[in-house]
């Protein structure tokens, strides 16, 4: 596994400003479960955030309603707001929205389409015709992932025909290839191996400052060597709930709260 | 397998066995039917046999006009079926509320099991009397269209939904367009299950003889439009075989036909689905 080429991303050229993400009171049931509830939270422009808590505490479904993902199971139902600097996510008609809130999911799952076509594609469907504009994009965006160099000779292969951490990697430059500038992820290393895990962590950290990232993670220590804040939730009455959120180096060392304290420290959870 | 039939009986080797002999008296019954058919039917044909019209009832001569009619039907009745059925597929899974299937799957699956009959005098009432097509090929084509939808439609939706929901999860994630993501995933993916909704369509249509004696008749001639009436292999088969005393050889032969037909149109299906979704996606 070699490790990606530590050059200046690409992507800080022609970018505007990431923005802030902040939630008002926000909630989410699915029928009558209620998934999270009443979390308010802002998350800082070009940080990443580290979303941690146990398993079914509402961190994949939070994220969803960032990219208003959820609408795609009809019995969810959110209530309150999502702001991207100032603006009301509801109000942003959905493809925009979704260009600018990219998101990687926990299992990789590129398209079965070639490796180039799995970039090419979205691009097409967002209006992007020129060929070489295209080839362009897609030779940069594989560049930042550190996936240029084992993918340029084969460019027309099957994208499943990759390692788990490539294609991991190739999601990601499918992503950063629409120049989003939110990012979600879901646990995006929990199904690679540790080598893998490590390659995409250090991208995530070059990608800090040009995007707003968020990251959902069980990996305590990923989350301590990446965040800058962090959001902890705790499932409370069969709810969501957000417990704690400020400063990484705060949430390790002094959480205000004794769940919080329980869980950092592994005594919980 | 033999190997295994050694070994002393247990509850394992038993339950083995029963499988296999099912498996076993399925093939050979298949194989009886299709050995039959094709040891009486194959000394009834020849060149001529498919190339010229029917004499004396079909007694003698062949039966030519009688491909063309059901190639006809078929043809309307699948040209007609298909791109309904892919529509209703598609708005059914991709585009309505949920809440509204319950009902339109119990009526599909109803409908999908009304006897054929049925389909003929309705066919016959509706396509025939009321909109004025008489004895047909076209009303012949609707009536079996009608027949065909309920099974196509519901064939494309199991294939529409066994569609891995990542694929619609991570084309709508970076803004994708529902149609780019139907045109250029889903549809590739769910071919295999379309083209076996095909098949159930056309076997369903091509063996069909009762909805079709009320609506596309008897008429054995060469059928000059869509209008004219129109004889199909099996209704022939059924004539040779119930009302022309000696016919029951040129039966076996159409008969014949009809099996490689299906045969045939059954590997063209399977082969262009496969091969057009290669084309189209590289799943490994
Ligand atoms: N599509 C759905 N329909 C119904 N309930 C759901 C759905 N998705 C999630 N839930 C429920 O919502 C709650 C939160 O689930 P979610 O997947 O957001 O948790 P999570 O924190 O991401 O868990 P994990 O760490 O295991 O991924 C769970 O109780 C889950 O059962
Ligand atoms: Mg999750």
């Amino acid at each position: 596994m070699t490790s990606p080429t530590l050059s200046p991303p690409s992507f800080t050229a022609d970018h505007h400003q990431p923005p802030s993400v902040r939630v008002e009171n926000l909630s989410l049931r699915y029928g009558r479960k209620m998934a999270f509830a009443n979390v308010d939270a802002q998350f800082r422009a070009g940080q990443i955030t580290a979303l941690i808590g146990p398993s079914g505490c509402g961190k994949t479904s939070f994220l969803s309603c960032l990219n208003r993902l959820h609408e795609l199971t009809p019995k969810a139902q959110l209530s309150g707001q999502v702001y991207l600097n100032n603006c009301d996510t509801a109000t942003i008609p959905l493809t925009p929205l979704r260009r600018q809130v990219g998101m990687l999911f926990q299992k990789p799952n590129p398209f079965p389409l070639s490796i180039y076509r799995n970039l090419a594609f979205p691009l097409k469907e967002h209006g992007i015709c020129d060929r070489t504009l295209i080839h362009h994009i897609i030779e940069t965006t594989l560049t930042d992932v550190g996936l240029w160099a084992e993918v340029k000779n084969r460019l027309k292969a099957p994208a499943l025909s990759l390692s788990g951490g490539q294609q991991q990697r190739l999601c990601l430059a499918r992503a950063l290839a629409l120049k989003p500038r939110v990012l979600l992820m879901d646990e995006p290393c929990s199904a690679l191996d540790p080598l893998s895990s490590e390659v995409i962590e250090d991208l995530i950290l070059r990608l800090k400052g040009t995007y707003t990232i968020l990251i959902v993670t069980h990996n305590l220590g990923q989350a301590s060597r990446i965040a800058d804040d962090v959001a902890f939730f705790w499932v409370q009455h069969d709810v969501g709930q957000l417990v704690e959120f400020g400063p990484a180096k705060d949430i390790f060392a002094h959480p205000k709260d004794p769940l919080t304290a329980a869980y950092v420290s592994g005594r919980r959870g | 397998m033999v190997r295994r039939l050694a070994i002393p009986f247990g509850k394992e080797q038993g339950a083995t066995l029963m499988v296999w002999l099912v498996a076993l008296g399925i093939t050979v019954l298949f194989l009886w039917l299709l050995s039959d058919v094709i040891w009486q039917g194959g000394q009834a044909i020849n060149g001529a046999f498919l190339t010229q019209a029917p004499i004396k009832a079909g007694l003698e001569g062949g039966i030519a006009p009688i491909l063309v009619s059901t190639g006809l039907v078929l043809g309307v009745c699948m040209g007609v079926s298909l791109p309904l059925g892919l529509g209703t597929a598609l708005f059914l899974t991709e585009f309505s509320p949920q809440r509204s299937h319950q009902a339109i799957r119990l009526s599909l699956d109803i409908l999908a099991g009304v006897p054929s009959i049925v389909f003929g005098l309705f066919g016959n009432a509706f396509f025939s009397k009321v909109l004025g097509l008489g004895f047909s090929i076209l009303s012949g084509g609707l009536t079996l269209a009608c027949m065909v939808l309920p099974i196509l439609i519901r064939s494309i939706q199991v294939g529409l939904v066994n569609v891995p929901h990542e694929y619609r999860q991570a084309a709508a994630a970076l803004g994708l367009s529902r149609l780019g993501t139907l045109k250029t995933l889903i549809l590739p993916a769910a071919l295999p299950g379309i083209a076996v909704g095909i098949l159930l369509g056309i076997g369903r249509a091509i063996a069909e003889t009762a909805a079709l004696i009320f609506t596309s008749g008897y008429v054995d001639r060469m059928p000059t439009s869509l209008l004219d009436s129109g004889r199909v292999l099996s209704i022939h088969i059924f004539d040779l075989a119930m009302n022309i005393p000696g016919g029951e050889q040129n039966a076996y032969g159409t008969a014949l036909v009809l099996v490689i037909l299906l045969i045939v149109i059954n590997t063209l299906v399977s082969w262009f689905a496969e091969r057009f979704r290669q084309s189209k996606l590289q799943i490994l």
